[in-house]
């Protein structure tokens, strides 16, 4: 599984510049993010290649940051996709917390990571092959 | 000017008369003070052994100051100097961290209560006829029920409304011709920025004067507004220490407040060293209830600043008058009327985990009403990612509040270590209401 580092981010100017800056010092790439606004604050969600070294490089700056399991799924490009995806889920009762997904326009490759209530990896891995996705697997996310 | 009186002969006596009736009911209270346990053992420690030890008023000087805190240290009963089954009324407020305080009150307790009461509405020049709508809130709040019996004592129609619900109000207002109301200023003004909506001018409303108290405001602000809805307005007050509003109120000259000194016995000292002000001079104010018996207070210290008027009014009155709030010798800030202590934020604050060390206390005003937003920093180890938890926790941040201060307030989360860090207590607080 796919670890997703959260930070609790004022909304103002330069908060997430703030984040950039301090992953970058550190010399981390960022595979994806996504930001959700809450009013005065937001949640800046991000997948890097080291979730370790990110979470305690943002704790050691005093950010309140957390990090969880997420899904990382690869699809093929092509219409119909998230309805099967989330018929699979939906089938089995299985809630999403959070999802955010796009496309790399280049290699025609669809990627979603995916939170959902009471994970069970394998299970889900099980699901998803049946359907025709694929869980990322952990050392093509990462540099281990 | 017409001068009405509710009791002319106690409204006019003579000093002398005044005193010597001041002196008989201290004698008379602090024979209920020794049947408490507080009372007991601090009059006692000042020699003060039974109501005789009190030959003249000079020997008040004799009582040591009672102040918030010891209401605090003898919750729930040791004030209390009567037996229960003879109390008939509670009031409470929710005291400076988290321990209330209590008001005990005997039926007699109310009937001297309603009367001085009763007097203050007929110095205004109000009375039967009058149709008196009460903006006050109602409850364990003396503000509400204080004025409401005073108004039937007098044969006002009492509309019973409370505070809030400005549509209803100025329904009400219309509906009723209301001719007096009682209320915060900075709700008055709002009540006046929302007539147009209603398609009404106060032209087309029947008021004629208001009693306003509950918050400081200035002179200028009466002055607003007397002039937009074309009313009188009187200043009052009163504390819940002091059995509630009815104090000290204006009366027809509008020439500060007299003080009705054979229910209360004020002084006004130096807050620093405790003793007298010069006569005239800006002080604490300091009472000794005349009339309670459930629950005696000798020498109350207010915190409350203000100062006293030597010379006689023009109504005839021969109590004194005392000016205006000016000031505070602590930091309680008054938020829509009710009193808040900072330190009651911070302990509630402090009790939850997931919040940060610093914090910060903001009051602005929106349409009238002021407005709480309290921010706090997230504690970072106990950030779990989940926006669910943070929508919780403020949701819950607000809960306790509430249950402390009775007022709801908005909650902001800050990112931690981003709200400044102070010293001192006061600079947490940022008041960006404008002075009323």
């Amino acid at each position: 599984m796919a670890i997703q580092i959260t930070v609790f981010l004022e909304n103002r100017p330069g908060r997430i510049q703030t984040i950039a800056n301090i992953l970058k010092e550190k010399n981390l790439n960022i595979l994806a993010f996504s930001i959700q606004d809450r009013g005065e604050f937001g949640l800046m969600k991000i997948i890097v290649d080291k979730p370790e070294q990110a979470r305690l490089a943002l704790s050691e700056r005093g950010m309140a940051c957390a990090a969880k399991p997420v899904f990382a799924i690869t699809a093929a490009d092509r219409p119909g996709n998230l309805e099967t995806l989330t018929t699979a889920l939906a089938k089995k009762n299985i809630n999403i917390k959070d999802a955010y997904g796009f496309v790399s326009p280049a290699d025609k490759q669809g990627i979603c990571y995916l939170e959902v209530e009471n994970p069970q990896g394998a299970d889900l891995g099980r699901l998803l092959a049946e359907y025709g996705f694929t869980l990322i697997a952990d050392k093509d996310l990462y540099d281990l | 000017m017409e001068v009405r009186y509710w009791n002319q002969h106690l409204e006019t006596l003579p000093q002398s008369e005044l005193r010597q009736l001041q002196l008989e009911r201290l004698r008379e209270v602090v024979g209920y003070a020794l049947q408490t346990p507080f009372y007991q053992k601090r009059l006692k420690k000042a020699g003060i052994v039974s109501s005789e030890d009190i030959r003249s008023l000079e020997d008040l000087k004799k009582i040591p100051f009672t102040v918030k805190d010891d209401l605090r240290q003898a919750f729930p009963k040791g004030l209390l100097a009567v037996e229960m089954d003879k109390v008939v009324r509670i009031h409470s407020s929710s005291g400076t961290t988290g321990v209330p305080t209590v008001i005990y009150y005997t039926a007699d307790d109310l009937d001297r209560w309603t009367d001085l009461l009763a007097r203050s509405i007929v110095a205004t020049g109000v009375g039967p006829g009058d149709v008196f709508q009460n903006m006050m809130s109602y409850g364990l709040f003396t503000g509400g029920l204080g004025l409401h019996y005073g108004a039937e004592r007098v044969g006002l129609t009492v509309i019973p409304v409370g505070g809030g619900n400005t549509q209803r109000q100025i329904q009400i207002m219309r509906d009723f011709r209301t001719t007096v109301l009682h209320i915060t200023p900075s709700y008055l003004l709002h009540i006046h920025q929302r007539l147009p909506e209603f398609h009404l001018t106060p032209a087309d409303l029947n008021l004629k004067k208001a009693w306003m108290g509950s918050e400081p405001h200035s002179e200028n602000t009466r002055l607003k507004l007397q002039n937009l809805f074309g009313i009188d307005i009187y200043n009052s007050y009163g504390l819940s220490e002091m059995n509630g509003p009815g104090v000290a109120f204006e009366c027809v000259y509008k020439n500060d407040m007299h003080v009705w000194e054979d229910g209360y016995l004020i002084e006004i000292i130096n807050p620093q060293t405790g003793e007298p002000a010069e006569e005239g001079q800006e002080g604490e104010v300091v009472f000794t209830n005349l009339i309670r018996h459930a629950m005696p207070l000798l020498r109350y210290r207010t915190r409350d600043l203000a100062f006293l008027h030597p010379e006689p009014c023009p109504c005839g009155r021969t109590s004194r008058r005392m000016s205006r709030i000016t000031g505070r010798t602590d930091d309680m800030l008054i938020i829509n009327g009710v009193n808040v202590f900072p330190s009651q934020i911070e302990e509630v604050l402090m009790s939850i985990p997931e919040v940060g060390t610093n914090y910060q206390i903001h009051l602005s005003r929106h349409e009238g009403l002021d407005r709480l937003t309290v921010k706090v920093e997230l504690y970072s180890k106990l950030f779990t990612g989940d926006l669910s938890h943070l929508e919780s926790l403020k949701t819950r941040i607000n809960d306790k509040l509430r249950a402390s201060i009775t007022i709801n307030s908005r909650i902001e989360l800050h990112e931690p270590g981003s709200l400044p860090a102070f010293e001192g207590k006061a600079k947490r607080v940022v008041d960006e209401r404008e002075k009323l």
